[in-house]
């Protein structure tokens, strides 16, 4: 009845085995979905019926009056529509220092590469930590600006390799044949370079879109101005408003200043994420190729 | 004869000197397009390294490194007899070696039974799920957590319902760790497959099929083909974990932190944030953040060192 092709292409049965590593994937995989479904649950759910603990996996006292708080919360789109373009701008500074750093890195005839790679290695190893960069993003004047959440972390060393990496497998006698036409080196970049590695550029942008997306430490550390959050600062002041639990955070927020039910925070987390499930399985192939690009690197 | 030898030299040198100066002009623009970049680095990574000497003052903000006083190892001496740094570090140590032994495994068995699939379809699909929690801020999934498995969450009602006792997992010791070790697992396990699956594509397929005319069973053929097969990829993660076993993220234990665990869950970097940011004691924080990096590169460096001496790859 089931049957498959194994790697060789003959025919067999699914064997105890099979169903059981199936059994087995299926179940870790639902462990992915319930989260989800208990948001979606509770936060569709009236509060009598939270506080009760009646509602599990499917919503009871149907209501959507948190979606609609949440919708009419001038607060709460303002936070989203900040999120898309803090994202956007520093997802466009990444990649415009990533490129400038790759693109020269590629070639080996270019004076001083082995010192400024090892230079650039070095800080994947050894970092001053937490304060003094504190200390610098203070002296820079940049506490309390978008800069502070766009600047510190712009560029990862680790992106710029996997990129000289794509770079580098290019084949070389375009580059040289444009060479000889007199093409410089940013005319090779720009015309020749750039449209080949399109893909790989938008596998580095996705990772750099999701590490601000779901930055938080970053802007818990720089910024106090309500109206320069992020989408996760905001989520974390909504869920760690009155949970008697938290008292880490300590300032505003907690201590009961105001109540927010289950059902709201539920709404919030899917808020925040729901922006991530549309976009997540459209681009996840990019993702992927990403993460071998850097396995084969080594 | 002696004038030729006398000036040869200097020739050489003058040659050489056009050579650099070509060779600049040659690649003015490689060179105008590393500016930023090599700008950024100095900013953004070195002058923080330069910072670290801080940790050898007495740190006033308004006076600046300039202006602080040295004080040698002061600092250090006075962090070395605080209680709460010691738990700070035995806490990061713990939490980083249940991560270890929990965390590293997991995605080497899964991606050992996704490569056992066979259903293409299937395997897209359950793939597609398990990267999802990948994507998930920390903040997320700790609202997640909190509304899962609190007194009144999903959890315990689940348990309630089935008669048993309730489980306070976000404020009793053991059921707190299990259940940040658990979401840590839960959160890379599916993420961390796609290396191993990758190196799983590169191992030759003829070795399958010879093992299967020598009648080979199946586990003898994922211990005997596929682990040798991607020894070199677990090597290189696990030289990199070890590196980073004394520095521990910010935001997954101050998320899923709070008052009534921090005796296991403060760590180095929520204890940074509490000493250098909130109370403002920056040479402090700098002194630990010092010895949480030279440490992490004494580790990594001698993991490394210790692979190649057992004949594998390391990381450079």
């Amino acid at each position: 009845m089931v049957s498959m092709t194994s790697s060789i292409g003959t025919k067999k049965k699914m064997s105890a085995a099979d169903i059981l590593i199936i059994v087995f994937i299926v179940a870790l995989s639902f462990t992915c979905i319930v989260p989800f479904l208990y948001m979606i649950a509770l936060s569709l759910s009236s509060n009598e019926a939270i506080i009760s603990q009646k509602v599990g996996l499917w919503p009871v006292g149907f209501t959507i009056e948190t979606y609609k708080t949440i919708l009419s919360d001038v607060e709460m789109l303002y936070t989203l529509g900040y999120s898309i373009v803090l994202t956007i701008l520093y997802t466009a500074v990444c990649m415009f220092l990533t490129i400038c750093g790759a693109y020269p890195l590629t070639k080996k005839r270019l004076m001083g590469r082995n010192f400024i790679l090892s230079a650039l290695v070095f800080t994947m190893y050894f970092s001053g930590g937490l304060i003094p960069s504190y200390i610098l993003v203070k002296n820079l004047g940049m506490m309390n600006t978008v800069w502070s959440l766009v600047l510190p972390g712009a560029m990862s060393v680790f992106n710029l390799i996997i990129l000289k990496t794509f770079f580098t497998n290019l084949p070389e006698s375009l580059e040289e044949s444009a060479a000889i036409d007199g093409c410089s080196d940013l005319g090779i970049l720009m015309k020749i370079v750039l449209p080949l590695s399109l893909p790989s550029i938008a596998t580095l942008s996705l990772f750099y879109a999701v590490d601000r997306w779901n930055g938080f430490q970053d802007a818990l550390f720089y910024i106090t101005d309500k109206n320069l959050y992020p989408m996760q600062m905001k989520l974390y002041q909504i869920i760690s408003a009155n949970q008697q639990l938290d008292s880490q955070q300590g300032g505003e927020g907690s201590a009961g200043a105001y109540i927010v039910p289950e059902s709201l925070k539920a709404a919030s987390v899917m808020f925040t994420t729901i922006p991530i499930l549309l976009i997540y399985p459209k681009l996840q192939k990019y993702f992927v190729d990403g993460v071998m690009t850097g396995a084969i690197k080594g | 004869m002696k004038a030729v030898l006398d000036k040869s030299p200097d020739y050489a040198s003058l040659k050489k000197k056009n050579k650099f100066i070509n060779n600049l002009k040659r690649d003015v623009w490689l060179y105008a397009l590393l500016m930023l970049p090599f700008a950024y680095i100095l900013i953004f990574r070195y002058a923080p390294i330069y910072g670290v000497i801080m940790a050898f003052q007495d740190y006033n903000i308004f006076a600046g490194i300039k202006g602080s006083e040295w004080v040698g190892l002061d600092v250090f001496r006075f962090i070395f007899q605080q209680d709460s740094f010691y738990r700070a570090l035995k806490n990061t140590l713990a939490l980083n070696v249940y991560d270890l032994i929990a965390g590293f495994p997991a995605p080497i068995i899964l991606a050992i039974l996704l490569n056992e699939v066979r259903l293409a379809k299937f395997k897209k699909i359950t793939q597609t799920v398990l990267y999802l929690p990948h994507f998930l801020s920390w903040v997320i999934i700790g609202g997640m957590v909190y509304l899962m498995f609190s007194n009144s969450g999903m959890v315990n009602t689940f348990l309630a319902n089935l008669g048993l006792a309730k489980i306070e997992f976000l404020s009793q010791k053991v059921p707190w760790l299990m259940t940040y070790i658990s979401v840590g697992v839960w959160q890379h396990i599916g993420w961390g497959t796609i290396i191993y699956l990758a190196a799983m594509t590169g191992i030759n397929k003829e070795l399958y099929e010879a093992s299967d005319i020598d009648g080979c069973s199946r586990l003898r053929k994922i211990w005997h083909i596929t682990l040798p097969g991607i020894k070199s990829t677990i090597n290189i993660l696990l030289i990199l974990q070890i590196g980073r076993m004394v520095s521990i993220g910010f935001d997954r234990p101050f998320v899923m932190g709070n008052s009534l665990v921090s005796d296991y869950a403060d760590v180095i970097s929520t204890f940074v944030y509490r000493v250098g940011i909130s109370s403002g004691d920056f040479s402090q924080a700098t002194a630990v953040g010092l010895f949480q990096s030279v440490v992490g590169l004494i580790l990594l460096i001698g993991a490394n060192y210790i692979a190649k001496k057992l004949g594998e790859d390391g990381i450079w």
